[in-house]
């Protein structure tokens, strides 16, 4: 095999996703929306096929060592894939003119390839690639509602906050080039032996804050709220859960991949970041009446758990780190799908009260609700509770046993909100105007299924635990 | 006086500034923010290539390139975005997208 062709096999799930995702592009220019369905299920299950390809393909590195796929990219990858092809399927449940656009599946395609790019990423410049393919396609995916004031304000926000973040993440890749040497991974590692200049520590900085508005990590979180709230929900589901997967992914590899040897220079940024966005996140929550906007404090929380694991530094704590970014990603999906399904006669409801008596009419729903929300409390034995207990462990035996209990805390505040959604919809009164809408076959297989992994995570934990271990391994 | 590598870099630092301010200060129009998120990018460029010379190194050369396509696609997104949010709302003050809160 030719070095051209190893190189193309190692970006195997790209390539599909790339000129598939032309393929459908050009279906749809061709046919309109009224193919919305097929196309949107062809996106889908292009993602699934991806995830699949993303374990087959060859590891190794390619193209003069830009890219590479390892057993950290593998695991990225699947779900990455799996949780935006999710995501896709649950547009299928808009109700015909308001929101079906074939563009949508499209551009969900695009904005997987983009991350997936970042999460093989070996060269700041591909680093910068697939942050601006995933970025683009989302600030298109939040405006796609044209008609509605709300979704191009999100739009609008995302982008002028996006750009902003962009920026100083670039003019820090610019400063780490300058005084590291190199783009690539392994040169900015052998720039920075030894003890790091003044310029170098500036341009980690920088990187660091843009990638913290990346993974909405307090306090650059600012965009989070507006952008869940006035997005449409399956594009709220995507960038709660793929987008959250990749960008964090990235922040992994980056901290532990050539800035390796200065963690103690990155270190005290993570920890401040963990602590502002676990409190924040637990707190602000606490007065949103908005279920979308309330879901955009809980990522922020979650994020700040997730980096407890990266503080820690440890190949436990991005062991951890993973198990939990896949808990989530399971649990969010399964929120969203019950957002999806809160409709009066036709007509999206996004109130936390609107839940109120859910079980009195809707007892499956309910319960899946149930489950799903005790688990992001982390309330043991649902899925929730491994991640945290992962994360916080490694950050224990890193030696940070405050950052461990400032995080036992914060997710003490954080079950108080997640309970009231249970309270309202087991124990508060059905109001008059009745229960929800039928949900529909995806939307109850999606909440279904995501109740059921995480009442089940148990009998798969050693298994999904060994795989992250595997992954974690990477950075030894 | 010859112009060395800090010169560049005090540029390059004082037009972020210029751009990170016309964001942060800025009260009255989304356009304005769209030209200082360009600065912010031109002053990435200005660092990357003084570096490039100073190195002996294409690298930041081949970097600055690839910032300027993308900017290109991200202005042209930014662009349309904003026309959508224009025909919605009526106009773009930075005062008026506050439609959401919380």
């Amino acid at each position: 095999m030719s070095a051209f062709s190893a190189d193309l096999a190692v970006i195997l799930p790209e390539l599909v996703l790339a000129v598939m995702g032309m393929v459908l592009l050009l279906w749809g220019a061709f046919r309109g929306n009224r193919d919305f369905g097929v196309i949107t299920v062809a996106a889908a299950l292009l993602m699934f096929a991806a995830a699949a390809l993303a374990i087959v393909a060859p590891t190794g590195n390619g193209f003069n060592s830009l890219f590479v796929n390892d057993a950290f990219a593998r695991f990225s990858k699947v779900v990455i894939f799996a949780g935006s092809g999710v995501a896709t399927l649950m547009a299928l449940t808009f109700s015909a003119d308001t929101f079906r656009r074939f563009e949508m599946p499209v551009l969900m395609v695009y904005a997987a390839t983009g991350l997936s790019v970042m999460v093989s990423s070996q060269d700041l410049m591909t680093v910068y690639l697939g942050i601006e393919l995933s970025s683009l396609s989302a600030y298109v995916l939040a405006a796609l509602r044209r008609d509605n004031l709300r979704a191009s304000e999100a739009g609008l926000k995302y982008f002028v906050l996006g750009a902003l973040s962009s920026g100083i993440l670039l003019y820090g890749m610019s400063l780490v080039y300058g005084y590291a040497g190199g783009t690539g991974f392994e040169a900015v590692a052998a720039g920075i032996a030894g003890e790091p200049s003044f310029g170098l520590i500036i341009g980690l900085v920088f990187l660091m804050a843009g990638l913290a508005f990346k993974i909405s990590a307090a306090p650059f979180h600012m965009w989070t709220p507006d952008v869940y709230q006035g997005a449409p929900t399956p594009v709220t589901a995507f960038l709660a859960t793929a987008s959250k997967m990749g960008a964090f992914a990235l922040v992994i590899r980056v901290m532990l991949e050539p800035f390796a040897d200065i963690a103690d220079s990155w270190r005290q940024i993570v920890i401040l970041l963990a602590v502002v966005s676990m409190v924040w996140g637990s707190l602000a929550a606490i007065w949103q009446s908005n279920i979308k906007r309330l879901m955009a404090y809980s990522s922020i929380g979650h994020m700040g758990f997730a980096l407890v694991g990266v503080a820690a530094g440890s190949e436990a704590g991005v062991a951890g780190c993973l198990v939990y970014l896949a808990t989530y990603v399971i649990m969010n999906l399964g929120a969203f799908a019950l957002i999806l399904s809160m409709k009066r006669s036709g007509e999206p409801v996004e109130a936390i009260s609107d839940l109120a008596g859910l079980s009195q009419e809707r007892l499956p729903m309910a319960l899946a609700l149930l489950v799903i929300f005790f688990s992001m409390a982390g309330i043991p034995p649902l899925a929730g509770f491994f991640g945290k207990f992962l994360v916080f462990t490694a950050a224990v035996e890193a030696g940070f046993w405050w950052l461990a209990v400032i995080g036992l805390l914060t997710s003490v505040i954080s079950a108080f909100y997640y309970i009231r959604i249970i309270k309202v919809s087991f124990f508060d009164d059905l109001p008059e105007e009745g229960t929800f809408d039928d949900a529909g076959f995806t939307l109850r297989a999606v909440y279904g299924l995501s109740a059921l992994s995480v009442l089940l995570f148990i009998v798969v934990v050693s298994f999904v635990v060994g795989w992250a271990n595997t992954a974690a391994g990477v950075f030894a | 006086m010859a112009i060395t590598l800090e010169h560049y870099l005090v540029v390059a630092a004082l037009l972020l500034t210029i751009g990170l301010f016309g964001i942060l200060l800025n009260r009255r129009n989304v356009i304005i923010i769209l030209m200082s998120v360009e600065l912010i990018l031109l002053s990435v460029n200005v660092n990357l290539i003084a570096f490039s010379t100073e190195l002996g190194d294409l690298t930041g050369q081949i970097f600055a390139l690839l910032i300027l396509t993308v900017a290109a696609a991200e202005a042209a997104i930014g662009l349309a975005i904003l026309v959508v949010f224009f025909r919605n709302r009526g106009n773009i003050e930075i005062e008026d997208i506050n439609s959401m809160k919380g």
